[in-house]
């Protein structure tokens, strides 16, 4: 960037219309300025409206997620917890971190590797009743490897046991 | 014993590679002429050695040599013989191998094919990337020996990861690299060039054919992991913007501004300074790429292998290579000068602006793919950002660069008159605006949004079409001859730029189409079930079980059929590998010139009725997608071909003996 801007004012200094060379320069200030707010503008009016927070089965538990707006949770498929509907492609299955559980929703084929006391990322929305609408389910790549926003969610959950039995 | 003999080999490429990577940089600043023609003989034989290791490393998964940890991890017997060739490259350690061997074939290359080079220069050039290749060779050493034995021997091996038993990941790794690693000629000429000081036309021209032989590698790389996603991953997107992607985009859209600026200082001796700076940053991304995707900090399909001591040494490789050649670049970057002047309307001026659009663009790929990364390791909560950022940044940031492109090619160097642009390109703006606001209405859509981005889509590839007719016809007006005389007349250079730009037009065609126009259905199916998609119409007949090499598999048969006439049949397949037991899609794609049909099985509905659920796609236009990145790698490759390179190969031997 900083390398862009010389550039630009080295080819400014250069003599050249009916401007003078400081005139010119600080034509090539203002218009560069311009130029960086512009994108500036248009990188955060993009990351407003499309970063997606990233929440744990118990956070969604507590209330502590946004209402009415996408974000994500991560963790286990609770075990027995699946159920499909009987005519459609929709299907029931309780998302946890081994301390909560969160009612899911996905209406649409599940990614390859999505099986119970696997690993999962959910993305949606959650609904009046407190059962996520996920609008896109991610599943790991590898029976061995978890997504790290699952096992972070497991992570914290087991921490917080931890905590608590101390203070027990 | 073979094993053994790949891991002398290693340190053997290692140790030549630690003294082309000193003596003949030293040599050259010294002055020692002794020195310097080490370059040439330790980088031969420094390729030779890593050649012999890659020969040991793939001759052990050929044979399955299970003692080998790598080979044990990530081949097995039953896995076909093109993939377990493909397998020494599919694993962490082998995919740093390939990096470094292919660090060697450049270095190799460059040795060979540096006759006419000064002898200084080609010390410095073949001395950094000696370093860097020193440095990658370390790390495979120390943190990831493919070579690694273990016993007791196990009698199989775990096999490859299903997702990467494909032909397309036979290519795509080789080639990626090929673009990745090609990348740091460019590298090691702008650092030589900052040493030595000598930074001319001439200068431009040796490093132009390196650069843009990289560049159509990267394309190629991009292109077959972009297609092998498609339709492997059975979700018909051809980009997702996952980190991994963006890792190979970065790298590739400043190398395209790296290969048009070197194309300005050749010509007018001017954009110096930048042409070094972006030289160095295209390598600094590509190393970043390596980073990201092997160091295991993303969440993503490549992450397979990770540990957090290779992570960090890559991470103080990436510190030392890019924070040493930003040091020098500060230092000796003012001695370099500017060179020629232009004024703000000429070609300069539109690739100049090019440039910082491509330079902006990949800034805010970055920034949106280590902004969750920053995010996480600071602890301030774990985000995601999804394609909806990229898009709203990327899509405003292209249509001026598109619309530059246009009229850069047409715009004379120096100074340009904006009254004579004008006239020479209004018929083209007229027919783009015409023909583009016209097509949404003809092919049938009324919503203004649709309308909207679809005219956008076309407006941006018609105006590349005509305004590249316009040049065409200008530079032919003047010559003599028949029409073919007239053609044949026309460097390939010319030809190079111009089937390139025409690439970028039939992408773009190919992106708005199937953006504009394609159809997805998640159903489910009982045998003797139709679903109909984009006018097509696909009918479940029903599944057999099928077994393959090292797999088990559920194949659907599909009749697909358009208007009652039946087309031809579809087997999609469900596969459950033995090794791994996770299931795999197998889509199948009936591809054409105006569109792909896609079938691709869910999961099978236990209705006691066979049922399965299925997802069907119309792609239309998809294809030129690929086929648009096909033609710049050919445009890229006619440049190279431009017997000028030769001509003034030889001109500058001539010059240097008198």
């Amino acid at each position: 960037m900083s390398a862009g801007q010389e550039t630009l004012q080295k080819t400014a200094v250069t003599p050249a219309g009916g401007l003078k060379p400081r005139h010119k320069r600080l034509l090539w200030i203002i218009f560069g300025l311009v130029f960086i707010a512009a994108i500036v503008a248009l990188i955060l009016n993009a990351f407003g409206s499309s970063i997606t927070y990233f929440y744990s089965p118990t956070e969604v538990v507590q209330d502590k997620v946004p209402h009415g707006r996408a974000f994500r949770i991560g963790g286990m498929v609770e075990g027995g917890s699946l159920v499909r509907d009987a005519n459609g492609l929709t299907v029931h299955f309780r998302v946890t971190d081994t301390a909560k559980a969160v009612p899911v929703v996905y209406t649409g084929i599940l990614p390859d590797l999505f099986s119970e006391n696997k690993g999962v990322v959910a993305q949606g929305k959650l609904d009046e009743h407190g059962v996520f609408q996920a609008t896109q389910v991610l599943a790991k790549h590898d029976e061995n490897y978890v997504a790290p926003e699952a096992a972070a969610a497991m992570d914290a959950a087991h921490k917080a046991r931890v905590a608590e039995t101390v203070k027990e | 014993m073979i094993p053994e003999i790949g891991q002398f080999a290693l340190i053997l490429a290692a140790l030549l590679m630690m003294v082309q990577g000193t003596l003949p940089l030293m040599g050259a600043a010294k002055g020692i002429s002794a020195w310097m023609v080490l370059s040439r003989r330790t980088a031969q034989g420094a390729f030779f050695f890593m050649a012999l290791a890659m020969g040991c490393l793939i001759y052990s998964f050929i044979v399955n040599d299970f003692s080998v940890l790598n080979v044990a991890s990530n081949s097995n017997t039953k896995l076909p013989l093109v993939y377990r060739i493909a397998a020494s490259w599919g694993s962490h350690e082998g995919s740093i191998m390939i990096w470094v061997f292919m660090l060697g074939l450049w270095s190799c290359a460059v040795s060979i094919f540096s006759k006419h080079l000064p002898e200084e220069m080609v010390a410095r050039v073949l001395g950094v990337m000696g370093l860097v290749g020193t440095g990658l060779l370390l790390f495979l050493l120390l943190t990831s020996n493919p070579f690694e034995r273990i016993f007791p021997v196990p009698a199989e091996g775990r096999d490859l990861n299903p997702l990467l038993q494909d032909p397309g990941m036979v290519l795509h790794p080789p080639m990626l690299y090929m673009g990745y690693v090609g990348f740091s000629v460019a590298f090691a000429f702008a650092v030589s060039a900052l040493l030595g000081g000598r930074l001319d036309a001439t200068w431009a021209r040796w490093s132009r054919p390196w650069t843009t032989l990289a560049w159509c590698f990267l394309t190629l790389g991009i292109l077959i992991g972009s297609w092998w996603a498609y339709y492997e991953l059975g979700w018909g997107g051809w980009w997702f913007w996952d980190p991994v992607e963006n890792a190979s985009l970065m790298p590739w859209l400043v190398g395209t501004a790296l290969m048009h600026s070197l194309a300005v200082t050749e010509k007018r001796g001017t954009f110096k300074v930048w042409t070094v700076l972006l030289a160095i940053c295209t390598f600094s991304l590509s190393l970043l790429g390596t980073f990201l995707v092997r160091s295991g900090v993303l969440t993503s399909v490549h992450a397979f292998a990770t540990d957090p001591r290779r992570g960090m040494f890559i991470l103080v490789l990436l510190g030392l290579v890019i924070g040493g050649s930003l040091l020098l670049f500060a230092f000796r970057a003012p001695k370099v000068g500017t060179g020629g002047t232009f004024k703000i309307v000429s070609r300069e001026s539109a690739l100049l602006a090019n440039n910082l659009l491509l330079t902006v663009a990949c800034g805010t790929v970055l920034l949106g793919t280590l902004y969750p990364l920053f995010l996480d390791a600071l602890k301030l909560g774990k985000i995601s950002v999804g394609p909806p950022y990229f898009e709203a940044v990327f899509v405003p940031l292209m249509v001026p660069t598109v619309f530059l492109m246009g009229v850069g090619a047409v715009a004379r160097w120096k100074e340009a008159a904006l009254p004579d642009l004008w006239a020479r390109l209004r018929w083209a703006l007229a027919v783009t605006l015409i023909v583009a606001i016209a097509l949404p209405f003809i092919l049938g859509r009324t919503s203004p949004m649709s309308v909207a981005l679809l005219a956008l889509g076309f407006a941006l590839a018609l105006w590349i079409i005509t305004s590249a007719a316009t040049g065409f016809l200008d530079r032919i007006k003047y010559v003599e001859g028949s029409f073919a005389a007239k053609l044949a007349r026309q460097p390939r250079s010319y030809w190079g730029m111009f089937a390139a730009h025409l690439g970028v037009a039939v992408f773009i065609i190919g992106v708005t189409v199937v953006k504009g126009f394609e159809a997805e259905r998640d159903v489910r199916m009982t045998p003797g079930d139709s679903v109909s998609v984009g006018g097509y119409s696909f009918r479940f007949e029903g599944t057999t079980d099928r077994e393959g090499p090292n797999y088990m598999a559920s194949r659907g048969t599909f009749e697909l059929s358009k208007d009652d006439k039946a087309i031809r049949k579809l087997y999609p397949e469900k596969r459950k590998y033995f090794q791994f037991g996770m299931p795999m899609t197998e889509a199948a794609i009936d591809s054409g010139v105006f569109g792909d049909r896609y079938v691709s099985m869910g999961e099978p509905i236990n209705d006691g009725k066979q049922s399965w659920s299925i997802r069907v796609y119309h792609k239309p236009f998809v294809t030129w997608i690929w086929a648009g990145c096909i033609l710049m790698t050919l445009g890229g490759l006619l440049a190279l071909s431009d017997r000028r390179y030769r001509v003034n190969m030889r001109r500058d031997v001539g010059l240097e003996k008198a």
